[in-house]
């Protein structure tokens, strides 16, 4: 019987979002088929991996993952100068994290320091992030912004909470915006339509749907991930049309398979490359689900991705 | 494609004889296509519908089952396209490779692996599957020899015997007769020999061939020959190309019917680079691979590829759960925090994990609310005071930790009086309403 494809074409297109400027400038999204389907359709731009840098030191991660690090992340702007040049880095992710009030609680005039230095020393697009905190995020992502004004940064990430002030800042600066709800295809619907009901530009958005491990909720995000593609496509449903992120590194090395010594759990085998191993599973799993901006640690990892990447264009 | 109550209603008598036990043959079309009447209950149904309606009715991906008994893999059966519509049905298998160049001690090594592979997650246990024996010296002789070895040192675990060689299948495949074995070896020169060999050893038969259109017709041919277990590969080795035919097999299978390629398809993902053949192998686990073949298995690979197969094949309607019992976390001493949640295993895992941060050893105390989150448990009267002191007691708690003090999540303030109440000498602590809140509150208490 003679085998005709069962080829399938899309209404709807993710928007094409470019950060950053001049030469390391760098596009993800534009596709209108599902990840990699390129068979069908087009798929103009490849997934995008960040690497994640903070203002602190990185003490709360896990020691496999500080130790590529040694020497260069006691200092932001020289640990994303690493990044950049040593690893190769097509983007960087700087996360706040000190802000937070439970940790170092810097000010926002601090974080907009570390944003100015940060950005002093880079190329390559930067991606700012808050320390997760509701409240503290909008004044700390308020200063940030500014601090990076016209540089095509991405803020994040604006929520339920506090997105009227995140937004506001973003759109007043120039930036491109995350918008993240919990894992609820609606509410990231919902939090899409607020944000561009304020005048924001649907097409400088970011969705995060909340990332979650392998192992600890990954068929959630992959699931609503399949979703919102599906939603953005098939359905041509413009709200659901803004690239997807994955913020792979904070949640997989937080867990117990990226810590656990093999002496404790000698069935889990070696730990350093089960961690590298996790973040890189959890991190193809959310490509082939819809990602396509990731954040990730482990320089491993990430050149573990962008092989498989190179695989899938 | 199943037919619809009326498209079946059609080919039926349309005579309301009643003979089949429903008012009329309408009402009997509409559990048909319910899947909950079979068609035998019908005397008058012409041979013609019969044949249309047993196509139609059979699974768009075939049931395949690889092995016998305990260790038996069933494959197929597949009937979505996403895990969101409805449960994938059955997670793929992954098998390791043994080469037939390898020494005897090589060999039995690689199988010893496949045998210890097991470990339990979340009360599943999960494991490497079968053994895919290679003939990678080309000769009869030594994958026969290989053959006779992996029967005897793991005579439960399911094998796939790869070779194109005629001779050197029907001499490796001896050892397994009914056992089940799969062959992967047959191709558009030798379809019909190989296809007798399946037949002969009850085999379930491994098509390859270049491209989907020629696999299509390869399949169909070789179920001209009555052999109609088979598994298919369509040469696709780059994930790219996985990716293409796997989706294009799945949607072929499942939104147009089309029986040449509903089969399961089977997987080649090694590579030189360890890490890299688990990523192809987590494209394969995502998209559509019922046979997953590796190179190699470490520990850390296996955790991972089962941890994920174990995440995509779980059904999206049904919560997945963790036992109900008392955790320790950490060295938690008589003095050690006593915490309560619900065991929804996300809720579970994220609780546990924000405690281990926390460096605080503490005890969780995790309750049966059907798998349901601390909000949802106890609007629908799962998570209620009575039911945490009836848990508490019966526990045996008591008898462990020195205090009396238990932690219930912030979500459900409202119950801290009554849990009192109802729980004699204990005190009871608001805890913070998300769990990320749980390592400064852990910290403060502990100083």
């Amino acid at each position: 019987m003679a085998f005709t494809p069962p080829k399938e074409t899309h209404a709807g297109k993710v928007y094409a979002v470019t950060i950053g400027s001049g030469e390391g400038a760098v596009t993800f999204g534009g596709e209108n088929v599902l990840p990699f389907n390129t068979f069908e359709g087009a798929s103009p731009h490849r997934p995008v991996i960040a690497y994640e840098i903070q203002d602190v030191l990185p003490s709360d991660w896990p020691e496999n993952v500080q130790k590529p690090y040694e020497g260069v992340s006691g200092d932001p702007a020289t640990w994303a100068r690493f990044c950049q040049n040593t690893l190769k880095a097509k983007a960087i992710a700087l996360r706040l994290v000190g802000t937070h009030p439970d940790r170092e609680n810097r000010s926002p005039e601090d974080a907009a320091k570390t944003v100015r230095d940060v950005l002093a020393a880079l190329n390559v697009p930067l991606i700012i992030l808050g320390s997760n905190h509701v409240e503290k995020d909008a004044p700390v992502l308020i200063a940030a912004a500014e601090a990076a004004k016209d540089r095509n940064c991405i803020i994040g990430k604006a929520q339920e909470g506090n997105y009227k002030t995140i937004t506001a800042a973003a759109m007043a600066n120039n930036h491109k915006l995350i918008a993240m709800s919990e894992l609820d295809i609606n509410l990231s619907k919902q939090l899409n339509i607020l944000i561009t009901q304020m005048g924001f530009d649907k097409e400088r958005l970011i969705t995060d749907p909340m990332c979650s491990a392998l192992g600890y909720g990954l068929e959630y995000t992959y699931s609503v991930m399949e979703r919102i593609r599906l939603a953005a496509l098939a359905q041509n449903d413009l709200t659901m049309q803004p690239p997807m992120l994955g913020d792979v590194g904070m949640y997989v090395w937080k867990i117990k398979e990226t810590q656990a010594p093999e002496s404790e759990l000698p069935q889990w085998g070696s730990t350093e490359e089960r961690g590298i191993a996790w973040e890189a599973t959890t991190a193809t799993a959310l490509l082939v689900a819809g990602a396509e901006l990731l954040i990730m640690r482990h320089p491993m990892a990430v050149e573990a991705v962008e092989k498989v990447i190179e695989e899938l264009v | 494609m199943a037919l619809t109550g009326v498209e079946i209603f059609k080919l039926l008598p349309k005579t309301n004889c009643k003979k089949c036990g429903h008012p009329t043959c309408l009402a009997f079309a509409m559990k048909l296509a319910q899947r909950q009447a079979s068609l035998d209950s019908c005397p008058d149904v012409s041979e013609d519908a019969r044949r249309i309606l047993g196509e139609a009715s059979a699974p768009p991906v075939r049931p395949i089952s690889l092995g016998v008994g305990d260790k038996a893999v069933k494959m197929g059966e597949e009937t979505v396209l996403f895990r969101h519509d409805k449960k994938f049905v059955n997670p793929c298998a992954f098998a390791l490779e043994i080469k037939d160049t390898l020494s005897e001690a090589d060999i039995t090594k690689k199988i010893e692996d496949v045998v210890n592979s097991e470990i339990d997650r979340v009360g599943q246990k999960l494991k490497i599957d079968a053994i895919a024996l290679t003939n990678e010296s080309g000769d009869a002789g030594k994958l026969e020899t290989a053959a006779k070895l992996i029967s005897s040192k793991a005579p439960q675990v399911p094998v796939i015997i790869c070779t194109t060689n005629l001779q050197a299948a029907e001499a490796a495949v001896k050892p397994f007769d009914d056992r089940r074995p799969l062959i992967y070896g047959a191709n558009a020169d030798n379809a019909e020999a190989m296809a007798n060999v399946a037949k002969t050893f009850k085999a379930t038969l491994g098509v390859s061939a270049k491209g989907l259109d020629e696999l299509s017709t390869l399949t169909e041919k070789i179920k001209s020959f009555d052999v109609e277990d088979m598994v298919i590969d369509s040469s696709a080795r780059r994930a790219k190309e996985i990716l293409e035919d796997n989706t294009l097999i799945r949607r072929a299978a499942i939104r147009k019917n089309f029986k040449p390629l509903g089969y399961p398809v089977i997987t080649f993902a090694q590579r030189e680079d360890s890490l890299h053949e688990a990523l192809i192998a987590t494209i394969g686990v995502a998209k559509y691979s019922s046979i997953i073949i590796l190179s190699s298995i470490e520990k850390w690979k296996n955790l991972a590829l089962f941890t994920l197969r174990q995440n995509l094949y779980t059904d999206p309607q049904v919560p997945m759960q963790v036992e109900q019992k008392i955790y320790k976390i950490g060295e938690a001493t008589p003095e050690a925090p006593l915490l309560i949640t619900t065991n929804f295993s996300l809720t579970y895992f994220i609780v546990s994990g924000e405690i281990e941060n926390s460096k605080v050893p503490c005890r969780l105390a995790v309750m049966d609310c059907e798998g349901l989150s601390v909000l949802t448990a106890w609007a629908a009267g799962k998570f209620t005071a009575s039911k945490i002191a009836q848990f508490i007691k019966e526990s045996g708690i008591e008898n462990e930790v020195k205090h009396r003090d238990l932690v219930i999540p912030g979500y459900v303030a409202i119950l801290s009086g009554s849990v009192e109440e109802k729980l004699e000498g204990w005190k009871v602590t608001v805890g913070p309403r998300e769990a990320n809140g749980l390592p400064a509150f852990l910290r403060a208490r502990a100083t």
